[in-house]
């Protein structure tokens, strides 16, 4: 047992650390830190100066753009990104589709697909939910028919998350009507501009636009877009399912966002011994998390990864929330004050606080809601 | 970084689990040893000093083995996994610890080269129940009066080890013979002892340079013991869970076995998500206590002593309630697991006081940084 990083672990820690407080833009980590929303162009942006120094896809095989590292540098990459407040690569793109084509996928699809996934010249948008199909998700129904070289697609999807901006869609279909629930599926690349495809915004309790519907209605989509064999499209789902919990737990971007929110709210909690001891108790757990998850990257060299893993989606979300519901708090009335503009005299943080405290809801839903964590680690790890 | 134990680290574990695991495997065994004076078993302990574990903290010159925390949780862990009432945290962690830390070279030898062979029994003597003990000095001699209590084993100790007023100010701390004092013990409700000692002109030998003050030594080794403690509930909060997925698997109700109802299956995940969590903080507590910086130890040990307190009652109340009615009676193991996780939670300063010392300090960090 040791607590230091090595010495090599500590000089790649300083050169991540270097790297992104020097080149990716001030004013995209600064939107960052302040929780402001970010454009398509700077996440477009952030993702094209990490890609360009090899750094947006590090986990890929080394082929297409992957460095080999262990799992502490990875960990040490993704604490170092969130500290300085850079936009972490595009989930869709570094943590989804990336990895099921460079896994699943045909020497062609390979070569069309991964450089502009890397790169961001290709925004994914991932269409897998249903209405009818959520935490079941094998439950689909949207249809992919066979005619001639070309699937016919028609259904509907729907939590698409920033679809708004995307170029393509990875999907989940039904190519066998016949065959059990999860048996029939396969995964079709479908191009976002093809006649068919039509994008309907929902509206969410934030007031924001972040996910959409996307209908298709008799979408003519060429063969070579399906991934792997027919009907693998579930073993599929699950390869990137696994990936998405691991990515899904921003414990530095929490952390900085408790840290942040103390600046910001010190004369409220310079004499409110109440608040003082939320923010030192989140403050404990937090630090319980990040541990775990340094314990989980420090033991998962062999590849297989840590039981402990699925703690990771199930806490950091919690607390996720948490930090953004005491920040509501300590906003007070100022919380209201959601719809003013810059010439409000509540300040800005203040503003923000209740849309995002209402928007990280969804952070206990997606990527396996946590009841979905609860199964597999009532199931997997204790047996039951 | 690395949170994986050594090969001679896991044999220590193994050897330990053996021993202690063994001795307790049948609870009965744990009922009717704590059901009599001294309360544990002395064979037991008997066999821990022959395996080396009594002088495991200590230097070789004292008659120890001078290995270091990682090994010392490791015991802990597995004391705890059988809720051992066995005094080892109290006579080794707390009491031998600071003699070793501020005791003379006749002292130690005095008193941890007896602890190590498992023939004398050091107890700390620091909590008390309202005021302070002093100690008065005439010429060479010392005198405490006061009252300790509790004092964790107090009534089998062959020293004690009395922290005190000093009449120049600070906290010193002393040896006392405990026939110079009246020492009435009584049983703890995990089934452990515990004692008051009255303290009356009571003669009393300084622990290392007369008249000095110890509060940091003192504080550095109850920082010890937290991290001890936690690494003690870690132990039992893994047994309490265990025993309660046992538990769901094979109990039948309504015809079927009780992991068959959901709100138990996802509580148990809860109660593993707990436990997870306490099992990183303790390592990472104990990793602290390696690197010698007494300001980081005392950050860490009020950080893993919330952590401990709060995945402590969270598992072991889940785990009685889990278990419905068999877990209250005092024949099925997991109320003594549940008992030795409450004692631990407030042997050296609870959740809550932990907590009030993190929110004052608040504003010292940003980022709270694991790694400095």
């Amino acid at each position: 047992m040791r607590l230091e990083l090595s010495e090599d672990d500590q000089a790649f820690r300083e050169e991540m650390r270097t790297f992104f407080t020097s080149e990716v833009p001030e004013e995209i980590r600064q939107r960052v830190i302040e929780g402001e929303e970010l454009s398509k162009d700077d996440i477009v942006t952030a993702m094209r100066v990490l890609n360009d120094a090899d750094l947006a896809v590090p986990h890929w095989p080394e082929e297409w753009g992957g460095r080999g590292w262990s799992e502490l540098r990875r960990h040490i990459w993704y604490d170092e990104m969130q500290r300085a407040g850079v936009p972490p690569p595009l989930a869709f793109n570094a943590s989804m589709i990336g990895p099921v084509i460079a896994h699943f996928g045909n020497q062609e699809q390979k070569e069309r697909f991964l450089p502009p996934t890397a790169s961001a010249e290709i925004w994914w948008a991932q269409g897998f939910s249903e209405p009818d199909a959520g935490s079941d998700l094998a439950s689909l129904r949207t249809t992919a028919v066979r005619d001639g070289d070309d699937w016919v697609v028609n259904g509907q999807k729907t939590w698409t998350t920033l679809g708004q901006h995307a170029d393509w869609i990875f999907t989940l279909v039904r190519t066998d009507p016949e065959a059990k629930k999860q048996r029939g599926i396969s995964m079709l690349l479908i191009d976002m501009s093809l006649p068919g495809v039509e994008v309907r915004p929902i509206e969410l309790i934030d007031g924001g636009f972040e996910v959409n519907e996307v209908w298709f209605s008799d979408v003519r989509v060429p063969g070579d877009l399906l991934v792997g064999e027919e009907n693998q499209g579930w073993t599929m789902a699950k390869f990137l399912l696994g990936n998405e919990r691991v990515g899904v737990a921003p414990v530095t971007a929490t952390k900085r966002a408790l840290a942040r929110l103390k600046e910001l709210a010190a004369d409220t909690l310079a004499d409110d011994p109440l608040s003082r001891s939320r923010v030192a108790e989140l403050e404990n757990e937090l630090l319980a998390l990040e541990l775990t998850a340094l314990r989980v990257a420090a033991h998962s060299a062999d590849g297989e990864p840590h039981p402990a893993s699925s703690v990771l989606k199930l806490k950091g979300s919690e607390l996720q929330q948490a930090v953004s519901e005491l920040a509501v708090d300590l906003a007070g009335s100022g919380s209201l004050a959601s719809g003013a503009g810059d010439d409000s005299g509540v300040p800005a943080w203040q503003r923000r606080t209740t849309p995002r405290y209402l928007n990280y809801r969804k952070a206990s839903i997606y990527g396996g809601s946590n009841e979905i964590q609860r199964q597999i680690v009532a199931s997997r790890i204790l047996g039951l | 970084m690395d949170f994986s134990y050594d090969d001679e680290q896991v044999a220590l574990r193994d050897a330990v689990r053996g021993l202690v695991g063994k001795t307790y495997a049948d609870h009965d065994h744990r009922r009717s040893v704590t059901a009599e004076d001294p309360g544990h078993d002395e064979q037991l302990w008997a066999r821990m000093a022959e395996m080396g574990l009594l002088g495991l903290p200590f230097a070789e010159a004292d008659g120890g083995v001078g290995a270091g925390p990682v090994e010392i949780g490791i015991v802990c862990q597995e004391l705890g996994r059988v809720a051992a009432p066995e005094p080892y945290l109290a006579a080794v962690v707390l009491a031998g610890g600071l003699v070793a830390a501020c005791g003379t070279d006749q002292q130690r030898a005095d008193v941890i080269g007896p602890l190590a062979e498992g023939e004398g029994r050091p107890a700390l003597a620091h909590d008390e129940p309202a005021s302070p003990v002093t100690a008065s000095q005439d010429g060479d001699a010392w005198t405490l009066s006061g009252t300790k209590e509790p004092v964790l084993h107090g009534g089998s100790a062959s020293v004690l080890v009395v922290t005190a007023a000093l009449p120049e100010g600070g906290t010193g701390a002393f040896l006392v013979d405990p026939a110079d004092a009246t020492v009435t013990a009584y049983p703890v409700y995990d089934g452990s002892r515990a004692a008051r000692v009255d303290l009356d002109a009571t003669p009393a030998t300084p622990l290392g340079e007369a008249g000095r003050d110890l509060s940091s030594s003192i504080a550095t080794v109850l920082d010890l013991g937290r991290v001890m403690a936690a690494n003690q509930a870690l132990g039992a909060m893994r047994t309490a869970l265990s025993a309660t997925t046992d538990y769901l698997k094979s109990r039948k109700q309504f015809g079927v076995t009780l992991n068959t109802f959901q709100d138990l299956t996802f509580r148990a995940a809860d109660m593993y998500v707990s436990l997870e969590l306490t099992q990183s903080m303790v390592d990472w507590a104990t990793m602290v206590v390696a690197t010698g910086d007494a300001e980081a130890l005392a950050d860490a040990a009020t950080r893993v002593g919330l952590q401990a307190s709060r995945g402590g009652r969270h598992v072991g109340q889940e785990a009685i309630q889990l278990h419905g009615g068999i877990a209250m009676t005092a024949e099925y193991s997991v109320g003594s697991l549940v008992a030795q996780l409450t004692l631990l939670d407030h042997l050296l300063g609870d959740g809550g006081v932990h907590l009030r010392r993190l929110a004052d300090r608040i504003d010292d960090h940003g980022l709270v940084e694991p790694l400095g």
